[in-house]
């Protein structure tokens, strides 16, 4: 093939500045001897594919390669054909690398916006065993069976072979890169933003709309999702206000610098548009660096909400579709102009620019420019304007008009393109490079976020913004204004009519810039050749043949087309293959294109990492996490912690020579029942409730009676949810005519704040009752055992009676402690024991819990943990969480007896409701085993002795279980058919998870103490 | 979506839980039907356009609100407090009944 070599432009080497020697390494061949916004005194030295190479400073990894000759960087998802690089943008969809190694490593990702840095390695993807030699490109010689809908088709039985057989398969054959596997090494954040004004895109109508907008004092927010800002103004030589349009360009953004309330954010992707004026963005804070440094995230999830948003995101360059138009070489023309201009770097040496407008001869002229041969303009078009054909005379490219790019031909890489004339007369031109553009289409994805839906502009051959976002307003080449005057304009317009929405009207200052020829004529025919060859999307391999195929099956509307070829589903959401896709379904089936449909674009615009989303909220971090006031006491002296819900509770105290947690819990168990234990239950919610008319309030919001109730006295309720079940139980005192404590369970402490704030606010807002909840404002300490009182009594501020006259069981009252200290003190008791709770101030947690253990020292104190505080309420009957579960009535708990029958309240209703009286529903009961040495376990399932284990036979399950040392036998609670009617009865209780499967007899649920006689002592 | 709190400002929906329909009257007192407390408990209309319905401000002020927003656009057309705007009906049901 026939190389012209012109170049004095062309050179080997990389060293311009001549200063520093580079290590023998490929040489940046195609890079220019001059131009472009690259720093050639900063060499930087990467790794592909194991080859070491270098690029510049300012290079994208896409740019370093062609600078160095790498045309190949992958190999496709389905029929693995090689693919190098076709944009200079987010919209690529086959330079995908895997970037960085190890845990680091990030699959899919885009060569077309890596910013290069020192150390950079990247690899190929879909390659086996490697990017030249790739044994499943055998895919493709068998490509007729994996067309569209093969899948559907292929795949459909038996279903037992997907797992192992199919998935395996596609996912090695058909898979793109692979993930790290390990945890990501780097943190990400969250951040939050406000302002008047977003501007999405820095290039010339992004820049203008900031300016105008920063000038009137608007707060601004400029996302450019490029690491350098100025937009084409960097990739095209255009004058903008009598300078060159990169001057401009940095001259605006110094302006916008010295802007107090104008920020700017390079490397954000502004990635969705939500309701209300939210703006999701993704910033990557230190994707350029190879790895983060330890204050910094490696990216930045963004919230931001604007008043006002300008969107300036400019347009996306349609690809031509013809046979070979996937391999390396062939490329965007607006792209090849980035790589010439931008980057200073020629992607190929004989070039052949391929277009349907007049925006793709500018080509020619930056191809020429830069010392690439161009070695013939094919325009599409029969005739064009003769400014055009004059300009290719005086680079003395030669132009055939009326013409198409038939198939490009070429092993691994672009050697030749047929060309076909208007006569039909085929030529073949021997090229490295073609150039190719179909018109553009504006990238207007956020406007359709919210579900705008685009319209179809004829005179553009385009979708353009139809409805827009409250407060978006579209600006530029976005909105198809494609020409640089005129998309300057509607920036300095848009973004000063923004400012002023805001408050801030500005000076609008028009800024000035050459026309432009904007003039297309898009070619939409589905080549008649190598239709199995011309790809529409070259991410998901779907080519002409696919679409076809999907017309013939009668998969015409757009949105089953996309599902029976996979169309635009890949990660670049079809960003070049929609149009083409759609327009050749149009041709194909005689429609216009706005007939066979828009895609719906749906956020992200771009992949964002899930770690940008969840920011800090990871690991242990995913959620906060609450300690209880005396959580450093309990600490010291040796707590277990155990999670229940986002607190952390102590488990049980073990002391040394104890060899697991049963024995320890048998000890604690055997204190308490025997002498004085001190157990932490802070974590209980506590509202404090008051008004004229908070006993009123109680009444309708428990199910039993609370007028009643005497100023200094606790009482246990239980509540209901409107649906008639169970929400929640506790106690509540009175501790004023007006004023209660309410305590709720530890899991549902926010959720009976939230119904209690219904109840009052919603339901009945003439009740004068006001609430707060109050649970972290109190440590709250039991003091159980039969010696609870005698301890007590040395903490306890003399002046308060202790006896069990003067403060018998449920009294509750404001004592002081440790001389003075207020507190509140409650009988109350869930182990059934003589038992107190003491409250006082959370500061004062850990001393109150220091003073009662040492009071309690003499007669044999201990810390007590939740493991033994629950085996005791098991053995005293008491439901919690496991009963409490959502999905039982009071009458399933044993606890219908409380709902009273003279008033009104929440729940009452429905839960005589039929099938909530059924008496054949599952109520609770006590559970023995009926061989003491066996083990009852949270979960067993009740069947009929003898009866088979299947779903009908099942009675009911085990709801909670627990060692009891009082017993010495293992003693459950369950929720089993007919309940307490069949004490006495035996069962089977099954634990197929866990390998259990041991008879028991139905029996109390009270254990210990059923007459209550030890608490009231 | 962004709720203007009339407490606390315009805050972000993730502050706050949705409760539903907020032209639902609980039958109150002990002569309610089962068959009342029912289609209180369950029945709900689907309307698309505007729609009263009960916000709880849990991470803020806790006032239990009521917004109207249109379902078809999210567009916040009101945003009151549940107490006033019930206290409110209350006096216009009690002035109905004198
Ligand atoms: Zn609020």
């Amino acid at each position: 093939m026939a190389l012209g070599r012109p170049a004095a432009a062309l050179r080997n080497g990389v060293t311009t500045t001549g200063l520093r020697p580079l290590a023998p390494t490929p040489m940046q061949t195609h890079r220019l001897a001059s131009g472009g916004f690259v720093d050639r005194s900063r060499p930087l030295p990467f790794v592909f594919d194991g080859r070491a190479m270098t690029g510049l400073a300012g290079d994208t990894l896409a740019s370093a390669l062609l600078a160095n000759g790498v045309r190949l960087v992958g190999r496709s998802f389905k029929y693995h054909r090689p693919r190098g690089i076709l944009s200079a943008g987010s919209e690529e969809p086959n330079a995908l690398v895997e970037l960085r190694a190890g845990a680091r490593r990030e699959p899919n990702t885009r060569a077309t916006g890596i910013e290069l840095f020192d150390g950079l390695v990247a690899e190929s993807q879909n390659r086996w065993p490697s990017l030249h030699f790739d044994m499943l490109a055998i895919n493709a010689w068998f490509s007729p069976f994996i067309k569209a809908g093969f899948y559907y088709k292929t795949f459909m039985w038996p279903a037992s072979l997907w797992e192992n057989l199919y998935e395996p398969l596609i996912r090695r054959a058909a898979g793109l890169g692979r993930a790290a596997g390990e945890e990501d090494p780097d943190h990400y954040e969250k951040a939050f933003a406000f302002c008047d004004v977003l501007v999405v895109g820095s290039g010339p109508a992004g820049l203008a709309a900031a300016l105008a907008a920063g000038r009137g004092g608007a707060r601004v927010i400029l996302c450019e999702e490029d690491f350098a800002l100025g937009g084409r103004l960097l990739s095209e030589r255009k004058e903008v206000d009598g300078v060159e349009g990169h001057v401009w360009a940095a001259r605006a953004v110094a302006e916008l610098q010295s802007m107090p309330e104008v920020r700017i954010l390079p490397r954000s992707t502004v990635f969705g548009a939500y309701d209300h004026g939210t703006y999701g963005a993704v910033e990557r804070v230190a994707d350029h660096l190879s790895v983060p440094p330890g204050h910094l995230p490696r990216q930045r999830g963004w919230r931001i909400v604007a008043k006002r948003c300008v969107l300036a995101s400019g347009a996306i360059e349609r690809p031509m579709v013809f046979a070979g138009n996937d391999l390396p070489g062939v490329m965007l023309a607006g792209a090849v102009r980035s790589y010439l201009n931008r980057f200073a770097v020629a992607p190929g040496r004989r070039a052949v620019v391929y277009t349907s407008g007049d925006d793709g001869w500018r080509t020619l002229v930056d191809l020429a420019r830069a010392g690439v041969e161009v070695a013939a303009l094919v325009d599409t078009r029969p005739a064009v304007d003769e400014s055009l054909i004059a300009l290719a005379r005086s680079h003395d490219v030669r132009t055939v008009l009326g013409a198409e790019v038939l198939r490009a031909r070429g092993f691994q890489s672009l050697a030749a393109v047929e060309i076909g004339a208007s006569d039909g007369r085929i030529e073949r031109i021997a090229c490295d490079l073609l150039a190719m553009s179909n018109g553009w289409n504006p990238a207007l994805h956020l406007t359709a976020h919210l579900g705008g839906r685009p319209r179809w502009d004829d005179s553009l051959a385009a979708f353009v913004p139809g409805t827009v976002p409250s407060g978006m307003a579209v600006a530029g080449a976005a909105a198809g204004k494609l020409a640089l005057a005129e998309a300057l304009a509607d920036g300095v317009r848009l973004g000063s009519e923004a400012a002023a929405a805001c408050g801030f009207a500005g000076p609008a200052i028009p800024v000035a810039a050459e026309t432009e020829r904007t003039g297309s004529a898009p070619l939409w025919r589905a080549p008649k050749r190598g239709a199995n060859k011309a790809f529409v999307d070259l991410q998901n391999d779907v080519t002409v043949a696919d679409v076809a195929l999907a017309h013939r099956e009668g998969f015409r509307a757009v949105e089953h087309l996309k599902r029976y070829t996979t169309l635009g589903m890949a990660t670049d959401q079809g960003k070049t293959s929609n149009l083409p896709g759609l327009a050749i379904m149009a041709a194909l089936s005689g429609r216009t294109i706005p007939e066979v449909g828009a895609t719906v674009f749906r956020p992200p615009y771009t992949p964002v990492a899930i770690g940008a989303l969840a920011g800090h909220h990871r690991g242990k971090d995913f959620r906060p996490t609450r300690r209880s006031p005396v959580h450093a006491w309990a600490q010291a002296r040796g707590a277990v912690f155990v999670e229940a819900g986002l607190w952390l509770r102590q488990q049980y105290f073990p002391r040394a020579g104890e060899r697991d947690w049963l024995e320890t819990v048998k000890r604690e168990v055997a204190t308490v029942r025997g002498g004085v234990g001190l157990c932490d239950v802070s974590t209980l919610g506590k509202i404090d409730i008051q008004g004229a008319d908070a006993a009123e309030f109680l009444e309708r919001v428990y199910v039993n009676g609370w007028k009643s109730l005497a100023i200094g006295r606790a009482r246990y309720g239980l509540m209901l949810r409107e649906d008639g079940f169970v929400l929640d139980d506790g106690t509540t005192s009175r501790l004023g005519e007006e004023h209660f404590v309410m305590t709720t369970t530890t899991a549902s402490a926010a959720k009976v704040m939230q119904h209690l704030e219904f109840c009052r606010q919603v339901l009945w807002p003439e009740l004068d009752v006001q609430m707060t909840p109050v649970t972290e404002q109190w440590a709250q300490l039991a003091v159980a055992g039969p010696r609870s009182r005698e301890a007590l009594r040395a903490v306890v501020d003399n002046a308060h009676d202790l006896s069990n006259e003067a403060f018998p069981y449920l009294a509750a009252g404001e004592v002081t402690v440790g001389g003075g200290v207020p507190a509140r003190l409650f009988r109350i008791s869930f182990s059934g024991e003589l038992a107190y709770e003491l409250a006082v101030p959370a500061s004062f947690g850990e001393a109150a819990a220091e003073a009662i253990m040492a009071a309690g020292a003499p007669f044999g104190i201990a810390p007590y943990g939740t493991e033994a505080l629950s085996a005791m309420r098991i053995e005293k009957g008491h439901v919690a969480g496991n009963e409490l579960n959502g999905q039982t009535t009071a009458r399933d708990l044993g606890l219908g007896g409380m709902m009273s029958t003279k008033k009104d309240f929440v729940g009452r209703l429905m839960a005589k409701r039929s099938a909530l009286v059924d008496p054949d529903r599952p109520m609770l009961a006590g559970f023995r085993p009926v061989r003491l040495s066996d083990r009852l376990r949270a979960g067993a399932h009740f069947l009929p002795l003898g009866a088979p284990a299947s779903a009908e036979h099942d009675e009911g399950h085990m709801t909670s279980a627990a060692f009891s040392p009082t017993l010495g036998s293992w003693i459950g609670l369950g929720l089993i058919r007919r309940g307490a009617e069949r004490v006495g009865e035996r069962v089977r209780a099954l634990d197929p998870v866990r390998g259990g499967d041991v008879e028991v007899e139905i029996c109390s649920p009270v254990f210990v103490d059923p007459a209550g006689e030890r608490l009231r002592g | 979506m962004r709720i203007p709190c009339p407490h606390c400002g315009e805050r972000d929906v993730q502050e706050f839980s949705y409760l539903g329909d907020a032209g639902v009257v609980r039958p109150e007192g002990s002569d309610a039907s089962i068959a009342a407390m029912h289609d209180y408990v369950h029945l709900r209309d689907n309307p698309a356009g505007p729609h009263r319905e009960l916000w709880y401000h849990a991470a803020g002020c806790h006032a239990w609100l009521v917004v109207t927003r249109d379902t078809r656009t999210h567009a916040i057309l009101s945003a009151e407090s549940a107490r006033a705007a019930g206290l409110a009906r209350r006096v216009a049901v009690g002035a109905g009944e004198a």
